[in-house]
């Protein structure tokens, strides 16, 4: 398999200048003859199809959603980061690269990193002029704020809603493409596979949700923008319909997967409330700016939080760092939670919570500038679990949230399968190990503004159109395969649930691939998944029809994508014998408990290549040369 | 726990005239959100060999905007300023009867169960409900500062997401608060105002031939809002349009 990564020559400030003046260039005439399929709306999909279409290519963007306005980028929260040094505090693009490499835990590209950061720029103007409502001043100029992992305050953002705000400004642009008819928009329509044809992805088969019709669409290149796999977790923050399947069906096409074992869990959600719970709800992590983390210092403490005296607490963050104290990164504390939980010191129903108390900071600041600061997250959290946090301490719990892991993309944002791009979280390329807060939203439009449109067009320009229709054989044959897929589906006809399969192949992820991971665990994982699986094509059932709307349809098939899915990152996870960013695996780690990299083995990127059903998929090697970053050990005590 | 009686709308699709059907959902813990509530009856449906009650969702954190069903006769039930999926069951009690309908509207035609087509609502954006600025055509961010008052109502009014609670609790099916809130947030912005004449006349061009109905001020969408938009926006675009057929 080849994993050149095309790295451009030059300097790391010149390798994208000089890389965008040696692409070719097609002629604007015949853009319009060049037509290319994107699935996902979300910002790196919506940006990607609008700047596509102004470009004059022939764009059909599909989504799941019955809106392009729905994805999933719309809930996130927090901000947006940008090298515009605003703020005059000594930030610049070589800061923010720095910051996003070494946040990784040194598991990135420099060249695309610095890319992302050089763009990052262009963003926040791109979205000014949409009409994004980022904060103001009173001045009239952009409001940053600082967050996780910077010691600038590079994050613009919308109140609580910045992800809202940036998708309906790239929503926006698209729908502006789509009344002038560049592109054509199908909602409501899930890809199945994709159709690969002399090599090059040529294709997609599709699923009409609403009528259940079985579709081949067929194009000059396929743009995956189909966002991340937290959902093999069962719980996460994920939406309910977020899935792997549109990068676990190109996988079995060819395309090597990168890193799926790389996962982010977050600190600050609200806890499972119980069986019936379908979905978790993150916090942002500014709460941590004034809140002070706890458990009570016996295990199995089940009185009221008020009535436990203060010596008798453990502020075990600020025990364990006192110089970071709650302001640790997010992996840091996740793990720091899940130990004292271990120890069954955890709080609220099933014992998996921690105390997030504001009592301190409503003594020192008033409950009025608490309530400023905090009382959208506030009410929230009383909205979900009846609790008043003004008066008694928040429970937390850490959840998983984004997977950095993707489908493996050169400089060109191009996937082992030539003409199959790659954007957004569905691919693997700028966060390494692990991404720092307001990078995902960032990476998204970056990718679909800013870099994409260039490197397709010299994709483009390289290939030779031909006369490719949905008869072609090949195409036929995908088509039938999965068509045969969902009647296998309908065939098993048993007696469980697709939920109940998922939840369990969520609870074997979260206890041995989750927070923390061990060789025993996971080689136990690896011999549970495929028993779960085996299970589920024996018994899953699955009512309705399937020329329908039938949502339990959608969720079998992606459900038995996750059962496939879940195996290799448990695989990689294994093979991973070191500790880096969002990946810890116990048996490496320092005295102090923290991540230990083993950089002299694992300084690489793995790319896993499919072999066949039968067979063990092979791992490639991809290695990073850190000529910039000095590779530091992260130390928060 | 709780137990529940719930009357549900079921329709098999568009062209099926459809019913209410009463269901028996015995194990109700006041933690679960409504959705969470409809997943444990559609568990035991398909258990039962029955096809579950089909409806939309996907953040479950109130952001998306695509959950929305008619609750005991309220468009996401009976919390202010709260979507369904944020809905939690604590807000019922024991022994209560709920009636779940979809969005009952001229331009929202069901699909089935408590699914409906919202795609009017994205055509209408897709007639004037942006800003002209192709990529890489943006000046500096800061080039043109924006009052802070201007800018936080221009959140207010961007704010939406798009469920179509406002259409569903209309008596007219209008979609005025859904289309003022895109006129009023581009409308008001700098950037925006080269735009502003042609985007609101297309826009309500567009809302009209959709079969969306009109505004007669029973401000029913204002309360039902789960972002609590303000029907002052209304008022703006009706100035605006106003002004805009004055202009030619």
């Amino acid at each position: 398999m080849d994993l050149d990564a095309g790295i451009p020559s030059g300097s790391i400030e010149q390798k994208w200048d000089n890389h965008r003046f040696d692409m070719k260039l097609v002629n604007p005439a015949n853009k319009r003859k060049f037509s290319v399929i994107i699935v996902g709306s979300g910002l790196a999909g919506a940006s990607a199809a609008s700047s596509m279409a102004e470009l004059g290519y022939k764009v059909r963007c599909f989504c799941i959603q019955d809106s392009p306005r729905r994805a999933h980028s719309i809930a996130a929260q927090g901000g947006i980061n940008a090298a515009k040094n605003y703020r005059n505090d000594g930030d610049s693009i070589y800061r923010l690269f720095y910051d996003t490499v070494k946040g990784g835990d040194y598991r990135s590209r420099e060249a695309n990193v610095y890319r992302l950061a050089q763009v990052s720029v262009n963003i926040i103007d791109q979205c000014v002029a949409q009409g994004v409502p980022f904060a103001r001043e009173y001045g009239g100029m952009l409001d940053n704020r600082s967050f996780g992992g910077a010691q600038v305050s590079r994050t613009f953002y919308a109140r609580g809603q910045t992800g809202q705000q940036l998708l309906l400004g790239a929503y926006s642009s698209l729908s502006r493409q789509i009344g002038l008819g560049n592109v054509e928009m199908s909602p409501r329509q899930e890809m199945l596979d994709l159709v690969v044809v002399d090599g090059k992805a040529r294709g997609i088969i599709t699923r009409n949700l609403v009528t259940g019709e079985i579709e081949s669409h067929v194009a000059d290149a396929v743009v995956l923008a189909t966002g991340g796999y937290g959902n093999v977790f069962y719980l996460s923050t994920n939406a309910k319909g977020s899935n792997v399947t549109a990068i676990w069906r190109a996988y079995k096409r060819g395309a090597a997967m990168a890193n799926p074992c790389f996962t982010q869990i977050h600190p600050t959600c609200i806890p499972v409330s119980g069986e019936h719970q379908s979905k978790l709800t993150l916090m942002s992590e500014s709460l941590r700016n004034d809140g002070r983390i706890w458990v009570p210092k016996k295990a199995e403490d089940t009185r009221a939080p008020g009535q436990i005296p203060e010596d008798e607490r453990d502020y075990y963050l600020e025990r364990r760092y006192p110089s970071f104290g709650n302001l640790v990164p997010r992996d840091v504390a996740s793990r720091a939670s899940k130990a004292v939980c271990d120890e069954g010191r955890g709080v609220g129903p099933g014992k998996l919570g921690v105390y997030l108390d504001f009592a301190d900071s409503i003594d020192r600041l008033g409950r009025d500038m608490i309530e400023q600061r905090y009382s959208n997250l506030f009410d929230m959290y009383e909205r979900i679990t009846d609790e008043n946090p003004y008066e008694r301490p928040m429970r937390i719990f850490p959840a998983v949230h984004y997977t950095m892991g993707g489908l493996w993309v050169d400089y060109n944002l191009m996937s082992s399968i030539k003409g199959l791009f790659v954007i957004g979280e569905a691919n693997f390329s700028d966060h390494g190990a692990n991404r720092l807060g307001a990078s995902a939203l960032m990476q998204g439009l970056a990718d679909g503004y800013f870099v994409l449109p260039y490197t397709i067009g010299n994709y483009l320009a390289n290939h030779e159109q031909d006369n490719l229709n949905t008869d072609h054989a090949d195409v036929k044959q995908v088509e039938v395969e999965a068509t045969d897929r969902v009647s296998r589906l309908f065939g098993v006809n048993g007696r469980r649930t697709v939920d109940s399969f998922h939840k369990e192949l969520g609870k074997t992820m979260w206890d041995y691939c989750g927070m923390a991971r061990n060789k025993e665990g996971l080689a136990h994982a690896l011999e549970k998944i495929p028993e779960i699986r085996e299970a589920f094509w024996k018994d899953v059932k699955i009512t309705g029809a399937s020329a329908d709307l039938n949502q339990s349809l959608e969720k079998a098939g992606r459900v038995a994508d996750f059962l496939e899915f879940g195996e290799l990152m448990c695989r990689d996870a294994l093979v991973r014998e070191e500790s880096c960013g969002g990946h810890f695996r116990e048996e490496y780690q320092t005295d102090e408990g923290e991540a230990l990299r083993n950089d002299d083995q694992f300084a690489h990127v793995a790319a896993w290549e499919y072999a066949g059903e039968e067979r063990e998929p092979v791992r490639h090697e991809e290695s990073l040369d850190f000529e910039h970053v000095h590779l530091t050990q992260r130390s928060y005590k | 726990m709780m137990h529940l009686t719930l009357h549900v709308w079921r329709q098999k699709n568009a062209s099926d005239a459809g019913e209410l059907v009463t269901y028996d959902a015995p194990d109700v813990s006041p933690d679960m959100s409504f959705l969470e509530m409809l997943d444990v009856v559609n568990e035991s449906l398909i258990v039962k060999g029955e096809d579950p009650i089909a409806f939309d969702h996907d953040c479950r954190e109130g952001i998306c905007g695509s959950c929305g069903v008619i609750i005991n006769g309220t468009a996401h039930g009976p919390r202010k300023a709260t979507t369904a999926c944020q809905l939690h069951m604590r807000s019922f009690k024991d022994g209560d009867a709920i009636t779940i309908e979809p969005w009952r509207a001229h331009a929202f035609p069901v699909i089935k169960d408590l699914v409906v087509d919202r795609s009017a609502l994205d055509r209408i954006i897709a007639s004037g409900g942006y800003i002209s600025a192709p990529t890489g055509t943006a000046p500096d961010a800061n080039a043109t500062p924006i009052p802070k008052t201007t800018a936080d109502k221009v959140f207010d009014a961007a704010a939406c997401i798009g469920c179509g609670a406002c259409v569903a609790a209309c008596p007219n099916g209008a979609a005025m608060l859904f289309t003022s809130a895109k006129v009023a947030h581009l409308n008001m912005l700098p950037q925006g105002s080269a735009e502003r004449y042609p985007r609101v006349k297309s826009m309500v061009e567009t809302m009209d031939a959709e079969g969306f109905g009109n505004c007669t001020n029973y401000t029913e969408c204002e309360a039902a809002c789960p972002k609590e938009i303000s029907v002052d926006f209304i008022a703006f675009m009706n100035r605006d349009y106003i002004k805009a057929t004055i202009r030619g």
